[in-house]
């Protein structure tokens, strides 16, 4: 298949899940609204945790604004492998796979539509954080924020993809979000390293989500550093590359079935 | 008379039977129950614990023991909107349209699938008590105070699960009963389940205080951070009653409009 040929197939699949979004707007609305809810939520209830001695910002806003973030990049990533495992309950993946398309190019198609969606429900809970006091970022910070979160949208979406190829069913809907939502929340979620208990603490440290949480999250408590920034681009390739692994051996599994 | 209500109580047992196989056979919907209020029991503790160092801050054993109350309710909030999410899948499929021409009373079709939804919310109660008890939240109350929660807990599930149910029978649509599992998350950010009204932001706070759920929080909490003190327990178990009467009418109607529209 000529590269022109397998652009055009992403470009195709990224299009088909747009599609989705205008489509059947009611079914993305619980996606597009959750991290925003959560966002205000921990917020109202968490706000006065940075009266305690070491937190590291003044404003919980701006504090917890990269979770909520990073929640909807894991909401649009299991989004992203429930409406696969609906296209191979329903066969039409099965005519996908029959397609000259190698595999990693529809394993792409797949992915990028996730780093695309994602925009949606992060630039919403942008515009209320900004709303109600989150810090400006600055352009950089906002930048780094975003591309990481597109980042961990195709890491949400891939770890979507080899579990909808594993179970082909959506079913294994809760599995997909909550693999998800324990890596994004047992990291620096809640509050500094130093302020966690000590189990927790021990998780964050291992936990490669806390890096990226830490890279999203710079600009809008402080200065953005290349410090800051590497460890959380190089823990979302080294996740992408692994789920990636999972989900091309998950295709040929289904191909030789 | 007494036949006819011991007709009535065997179909709300045999749905009530139903609706627990139901929930266990289908992990997407006994999962969210369980796992998910108990990871983020373990998330916020983990995260937020030292926040009992906080001025003001009621005086608790642990932030574990403060934190289990919200995760019950929790817990019976997503109990109830699966058992409503069956309800709505049992109209989709035809199910109930079978019931409908059964020789039942249709309210027994709401108690049979509430029925079912009180028995996860003990268990609910059961498997949270168990998580406390393991990581050292102990029962201030003791045996009584554990009996008195999985009651208010179980009671709880009823209430939450009628007006979910009514919103099931009013639309037969599972999707939109899917739907409002956010709107969930709003009610419990808006109450003091998971952190003391006092030391919530402005206007959560000022929510917080007059939610029902709070003083359903607060009654099955005190028993375990402080023992029973008569006056929260009676406010939770007024509101646990204002929302069953709610709940239960608002369903009945509904049950009786889908009959008459079939």
């Amino acid at each position: 298949m000529a590269r022109t040929a397998q652009y055009a197939t992403i470009a195709a699949l990224i299009r088909r899940a747009g599609n989705e979004l205008v489509r059947v707007p009611g079914a993305a609305i619980p996606g597009v609204l959750a991290p925003t809810l959560f966002f205000l939520g921990l917020t109202s209830v968490f706000g006065h945790l940075t009266q305690l001695s070491g937190f590291t910002s003044s404003s919980y806003q701006s504090f917890i604004v990269p979770v909520s973030l990073m929640q909807g990049a894991a909401f649009t990533g299991a989004a992203t492998g429930v409406n696969l495992a609906r296209d191979i309950e329903q066969g039409w993946f099965d005519r996908l796979l029959a397609s000259p398309a190698p595999r990693p190019v529809i394993l792409a198609g797949l992915v990028l539509s996730a780093s695309v969606r994602v925009l949606l429900p992060a630039t919403f809970l942008l515009i209320v954080a900004f709303a109600v006091g989150a810090h400006w970022p600055g352009l950089l910070g906002l930048l780094i924020a975003l591309v990481v979160v597109m980042g961990m949208a195709i890491v949400a979406a891939t770890w979507g993809t080899s579990l909808a190829l594993r179970f082909k069913t959506q079913a294994a809907a809760p599995l997909m979000q909550a693999g998800m939502f324990i890596l994004v929340l047992f990291t620096t979620a809640y509050a500094p390293m130093a302020l966690l208990q000590g189990w927790l603490q021990t998780i964050a440290r291992i936990n490669p989500v806390t890096h990226v949480v830490e890279a999203a999250r710079q600009g809008f408590i402080g200065d953005v550093t290349w410090s800051d920034t590497w460890p959380g681009l190089l823990a979302l390739i080294g996740l992408g590359a692994l789920f990636t692994f999972f989900a091309l051996r998950g295709m040929r599994r289904m191909t030789l079935d | 008379m007494t036949e006819r209500l011991a007709a009535n109580a065997r179909v709300v047992l045999a749905l009530g039977a139903r609706s627990v196989r139901q929930t266990a056979r289908r992990p997407q919907l006994a999962a969210p129950l369980f796992v998910f209020p108990t990871l983020l029991l373990a998330i916020q503790t983990g995260g937020a614990g030292r926040a009992i160092n906080l001025p003001d801050f009621p005086p608790v054993q642990s932030f574990l023991a403060f934190m289990l109350a919200g995760a019950m309710i929790q817990g019976v909030l997503l109990a109830g909107n699966s058992g409503a999410l069956a309800l709505a899948i049992d109209i989709e499929m035809g199910f109930t349209d079978r019931l409908f021409a059964a020789p039942i009373s249709r309210f027994t079709i709401v108690l049979g699938r509430l029925a079912g939804t009180a028995m996860l919310g003990a268990v609910v109660a059961i498997w949270f008590i168990a998580i406390g008890l393991i990581f050292g939240a102990n029962i201030h109350e003791g045996f009584l105070g554990a009996i008195w929660i999985v009651l208010m807990t179980s009671a709880s599930a009823v209430a939450f699960g009628s007006v979910v149910a009514a919103l099931a029978l009013r639309t037969g649509s599972a999707s939109v009963v899917q739907g409002i599992f956010p709107l969930l998350f709003v009610v419990l950010f808006l109450s003091s389940a998971f952190f003391p009204a006092n030391l919530m932001l402005e206007p959560a706070s000022s929510v917080a205080r007059y939610n029902p759920l709070s003083f359903i929080v607060s009654g099955i909490r005190e028993p375990v951070i402080s023992g029973f003190s008569g006056h929260d327990e009676l406010k939770a178990a007024l509101s646990v009653i204002g929302i069953a009467v709610i709940g239960l009418s608002l369903s009945g109607v509904a049950v009786r409009a889908r009959a008459r529209r079939g």
